[in-house]
């Protein structure tokens, strides 16, 4: 099989479009753009990644990034082998060559000068210089470079350089509205709509409270898991606590409150 | 028939006699209320007990301490019966006994005097036990050892004790009172006087102790919880304050909210299997109904039954839309709502209104009402049809409503003597909301903002800095609209600064330890580098272990060295508008403080927090009086020290004005720009949404701050808000995206706001 087809999304992703975004990327892949998608942990934007590479017939090589990532993480580097050295390429690399988006989850996870790499990468040189090997890749035509980024993180320490900031074009995602979260939660595991509607319901209360001593409202994630859960026999009150309460707060008013919010939802 | 009565008549004379030579008592006042007393005791007691009736009767009348303790006894003992059961009387006798043995005989009026109301409190025989056993241990320890003269003083406590002790089981549970009266008499064992104060409730520990040892479930300790649950489920929120419940007041006071807030009990009991914080969670959760589905109307049209009925009506409209959103609310109203009995009131003799209104809210709540009344029904059912077509409307409702008492109307109705059993409904507000009135106009509200502080004399004025300020219609930027004054604030004493930090010197030591893991290391290692400064021992070693043994090893084996890793520059920008001197309850001390001192002492903190951290800072205060006049004042400068000089700075500071926020946030970047740092942190404390006295649409200057902080983030500059205004969800978020946090618990703030930093900087 080739590097291509490898990376290639073979099944259609179940995908449910918030607005006009599916268009807005095609346009922007078009343009070979490259793009930042924004918003909450667990609201979709993989998912939409993915929708994307598979609706454009592009390969898709999905890197996580870390606090130790470096920079040769994504470009390569040479391995030691019992009869001398070779090189390997990265991940990001790898997409440059054979024309695959490569999207970085979480970019401001990685350490700044690593973010830097990507630089010549997404402006019009649209190149990657690999230093250590001496070659000047440059990118395949099809290549685009897509970066994943939560502004929820309270802290400045992690904050994109706006130099890196301004080399994309940005989508902003969040929560899907209760009709749209609906239909996903009942496709995606299978439960019916009116318990998937109750289930919004207590991600709406949590989500109100955002920024009164929660970080985050509780995620599209974590309610497909509460559906799961609830599909697999669990009773919603138990699904409810296990999926939406306990990991996102140990603040015990927020706890109770939300309890209460799920115990008067089902009852 | 006439011959029997007078034969029964006979008889009844003829036991009376021999009662009344039981009982062998002269005084003239009880031979008047004898036989009342008699018939309601045969209503209640068996005919033993109406021996031990009789005979503890006696005893009180000749104890020698006139007619009051039998004519007392006499009267109460029935119903006391009817509560306790007859049974209790042997041991309620021997504490009579054993007082008129004590110098404390003084003390059985008193004692019999609220014995019925006690009762009602701890109807259940062992809690009435510990109730007299309390008494005995209680005479036994304050009764005449002043000075080692052995009983001969009464004691001074005991009858002020026995009059306060309903009000005081209203409060505290039989354990808890035993800690009341035990810390008392430890602490007044040889003070006639004070003691007499502590127990008749007089003095400040007294209502101290009450309160620590009170039952229920307070509001002061649940306001954030409760806060979350208005927030949470009703996307509502409220200064929540409450209300005393500890007098005997009838009608009890009943939850309502207005302008200022929400009233609520101070205290709420578990009742009916409902715990204290789901009563007043039902409570809220009514009243946030009110708020999202009721429309106020005309009141003077009405008769007061009639805005009765309509009321009652609303009452059950919004609730059946509360309960659709979340079910689980049924489970609650039903417990804490009354069930009048059918045909309980007796529309003959009392006016029934209340009562058949309450049977048909509980009926609308409770399918299994098992009511009969046709017109109840049949009512039942439009309100039922009239729901299930969608939210209905106050005014559909109410129409409805007086369908209903037209249908039902009595003329009892009008009686003076209202049916209140089984009508009152704990958890639901008293409706003032829902009443306009033609004559009152409420929408002249008085608008004359107070004006504390002098502009300064125009001679001593910097010329002005010109800023220019978003026009979010017109979608351009008006140039140079703005114009800005800086100078240095005005100093007071520094202690003043210094006595805050003692204040908090426990938080001060708290936070101490959060920063002391914040602070820089002189030298940072960064371990797993391909290229540094030196080889990381450790991870070379695994390396090359992975290398012999085949595995592909990791490159990665040097470290280097980073100095300092906080390169960071702050600007704290302070709002000091006037509404900074609204003031609000500390309850931790039980006295109330001002926005303005609060902020003052979390700045404090903060700054003393940040130069631990040792990142350069300054602090600067902004307030405007129209766009030709917005003030930027300079706290701390980058290039000052937290010394003397800030401090008296930041202890002269004062609230005034209005809140012109673009501006002053542009002058902040200005300063925050000339800083080296990588990083830029603009700081902005606030109560309130921007505003000023020359703009009347709200958006402008909202939709300004927020083309600001766009402007600011192209610069590289991180603002976050730190807001402390309840309603800041409506407005925040649009200027500051997702960079803000809202404090709920303003008194809080002085620990929240390094807290904050910390985390932020993290
Ligand atoms: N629009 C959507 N259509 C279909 N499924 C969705 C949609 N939005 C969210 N989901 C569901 O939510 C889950 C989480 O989405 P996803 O993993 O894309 O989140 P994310 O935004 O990438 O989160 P993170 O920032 O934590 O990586 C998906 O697995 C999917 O079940
Ligand atoms: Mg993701």
């Amino acid at each position: 099989m080739s590097d291509n087809e490898q990376f290639k999304v073979r099944e259609e992703p179940f995908y449910r479009q918030q607005r006009n975004e599916v268009a807005l990327y095609e346009a922007a892949y078009a343009a070979r753009l490259p793009v930042m998608v924004k918003g909450p942990t667990g609201c979709g934007k993989s998912r939409f990644i993915e929708y994307m590479a598979w609706k454009l017939d592009r390969p898709l090589i999905t890197v996580a990034c870390n606090e130790d990532m470096t920079a040769s993480d994504l470009v390569g580097r040479y391995l030691l082998e019992a009869n001398g050295t070779r090189w390997l390429d990265g991940p990001l690399t790898t997409a440059a060559r054979i024309g695959a988006i490569c999207y970085l989850d979480e970019v401001v996870e990685a350490r700044q000068d690593t973010t830097v790499v990507i630089h010549p990468l997404t402006d019009h040189r649209r190149t990657l210089p690999l230093d250590k090997k001496g070659e000047l890749l440059r990118a395949h035509a099809d290549f685009q470079l897509v970066i994943s980024y939560n502004p929820g993180y309270q802290s400045l320490m992690k904050d994109l350089k706006q130099s890196t900031k301004q080399r994309f074009t940005a989508f902003d995602f969040d929560y899907p509205n209760a009709a749209l979260e609906i239909a996903i939660l009942a496709s995606e595991s299978g439960i019916d709509e009116a318990t998937a509607a109750r289930l919004v319901d207590v991600g709406a209360a949590a989500r109100r409270l955002k920024g009164h001593g929660l970080d985050e409202g509780i995620s599209t994630r974590l309610l497909v898991y509460a559906a799961a859960l609830i599909k697999g026999g669990v009773t919603p009150v138990d699904a409810c606590r296990m999926a939406l309460v306990r990991p996102i707060t140990d603040d015990r008013d927020i706890r109770d409150t939300l309890e209460h919010a799920v115990e008067s939802i089902f009852v | 028939m006439p011959d029997t009565d007078s034969k029964n008549g006979a008889r009844w004379e003829e036991r009376l006699r021999a009662y009344r030579e039981r009982l062998a008592c002269g005084f003239p006042q009880v031979a008047e209320v004898f036989e009342d007393c008699m018939r309601e005791a045969l209503a209640v007691l068996t005919s033993a007990g109406v021996g031990g009736y009789l005979d503890t009767a006696r005893f009180l009348g000749g104890m020698g301490r006139g007619v009051e303790p039998v004519l007392v006894f006499l009267e109460e003992w029935p119903p006391i019966a009817r509560t306790l059961g007859e049974d209790a009387l042997p041991a309620i006798s021997a504490t009579m006994h054993a007082l008129c043995k004590s110098p404390n005989a003084r003390a059985i009026t008193p004692f019999l005097q609220t014995l019925a109301a006690v009762a009602r409190r701890l109807p259940s025989g062992p809690q009435m036990q510990r109730y007299l056993d309390l008494i005995d241990d209680f005479t036994a320890r304050t009764t005449g050892s002043i000075h080692g003269i052995q009983q001969t003083f009464a004691s001074p406590g005991l009858p002020d004790f026995l009059a306060q002790a309903p009000a005081l089981l209203d409060k505290l549970s039989i354990s808890g009172l035993h800690k009341w009266v035990d810390y008392g008499i430890r602490n007044y064992p040889n003070h006639p006087e004070r003691q007499r104060e502590y127990f008749g409730l007089q003095s400040a520990d007294s209502r101290a102790v009450l309160q620590r040892e009170r039952h229920g479930t307070l509001l002061v300790d649940n306001e954030r919880l409760l806060d979350i649950y208005l927030r949470g489920l009703w996307g509502d929120s409220a200064q929540l304050v409450p209300y005393p419940t500890d007098i005997e007041q009838l009608p009890r006071p009943v939850p309502y909210y207005d302008a200022s807030g929400m009233r609520l009990p101070d205290v709420l009991d578990d009742v009916a299997g409902v715990s204290g914080i789901n009563r007043y969670r039902a409570t809220l959760a009514h009243i946030a109904a009110h708020r999202r589905w009721s429309m106020p109307m005309f009141a003077d049209n009405c008769s007061p039954m009639q805005r009765m009925a309509i009321e009652v009506f609303e009452d059950s409209r919004i609730e059946t839309l509360a309960m659709r959103a979340y079910p689980g609310l049924r489970r609650i109203f039903l417990a804490l709502h009354p069930a009048p009995l059918e045909g309980a009131c007796d529309p003959e003799t009392t006016s029934c209104l209340r009562h058949r209104l309450t049977m048909f809210s509980r009926a609308l709540l409770d399918a299994e009402h098992g009511y009969h009344d046709a017109e109840l029904l049949k009512f039942v059912r439009h309100f039922h049809d009239t729901m299930a077509q969608g939210n209905s409307s106050s005014e559909e409702i109410a129409a409805l409503a007086l369908a209903y008492i037209a249908r039902t109307r009595r003329q009892s109705d009008q009686l003076a003597d209202v049916h209140f059993a089984d009508t009152e409904v704990s958890y639901r507000d008293d409706n003032r909301h829902l009443w306009r009135f033609h004559e009152l106009s409420d929408d002249e509200e008085m608008f004359d903002e107070q004006r504390p502080m002098e502009a300064p004399a125009d001679g001593d004025r910097l010329p002005p800095r010109h800023y220019p300020e978003w026009d979010y219609q017109s979608q351009s930027y008006r140039p140079d609209w703005v114009s800005l004054y800086e100078s240095l604030h005005p100093a007071g004493d520094a202690a003043d600064i210094d006595r805050v930090l003692e204040k908090h010197a426990a938080l001060a030591s708290r936070l101490k330890r959060l920063l002391d893991i914040l602070k820089p290391q002189d030298k940072l290692r960064i371990r797993y580098q391909e290229d540094g400064s030196e080889l990381d021992l450790d991870v070379a070693l695994r390396s090359l272990i992975d290398f012999k043994s085949g595995a592909s090893p990791d490159p990665r084996i040097n470290m280097s060295h980073r100095t300092n890793g906080r390169n960071l520059s702050v600007l704290v920008l302070l709002d000091l508008s006037q509404s900074l001197a609204d003031k609000v309850e500390v309850a931790a001390s039980g006295g109330e403080q001002s926005i303005l001192e609060l902020s003052q002492e979390a700045v404090s903190l903060l700054a003393w927090s940040i130069e631990q951290l040792g990142d350069p800072f300054a602090i600067a205060g902004f307030h405007s009086d129209s766009r030709h006049d917005v003030r930027y004042l300079h706290l701390k400068g980058y290039s000052e020290r937290w010394n003397d000089a800030v401090k008296a700075r930041l202890a002269a500071m004062q609230a005034g004005y209005s809140t012109r926020m673009g501006a002053a946030m542009r002058h902040a970047a200005h300063y925050l720009a000339a800083q080296t740092a990588d990083k830029k942190l603009l700081l902005v404390l606030t109560d309130g949404q921007p505003a000023d006295v020359d703009v009347h649409d709200e958006r402008l200057l909202i939709e300004d701050a927020r083309k600001s902080v766009e402007e600011l983030d192209q610069q590289g500059i991180f603002t976050y808000c730190i807001n402390l205004d309840r309603r800041a969800d409506d407005y925040v978020g649009d200027i500051f995206g997702r960079r803000y946090t809202v404090i709920d618990n303003i008194a809080r703030l002085p620990e929240r706001l390094p807290e904050l930093f910390m985390a932020l900087t993290r």
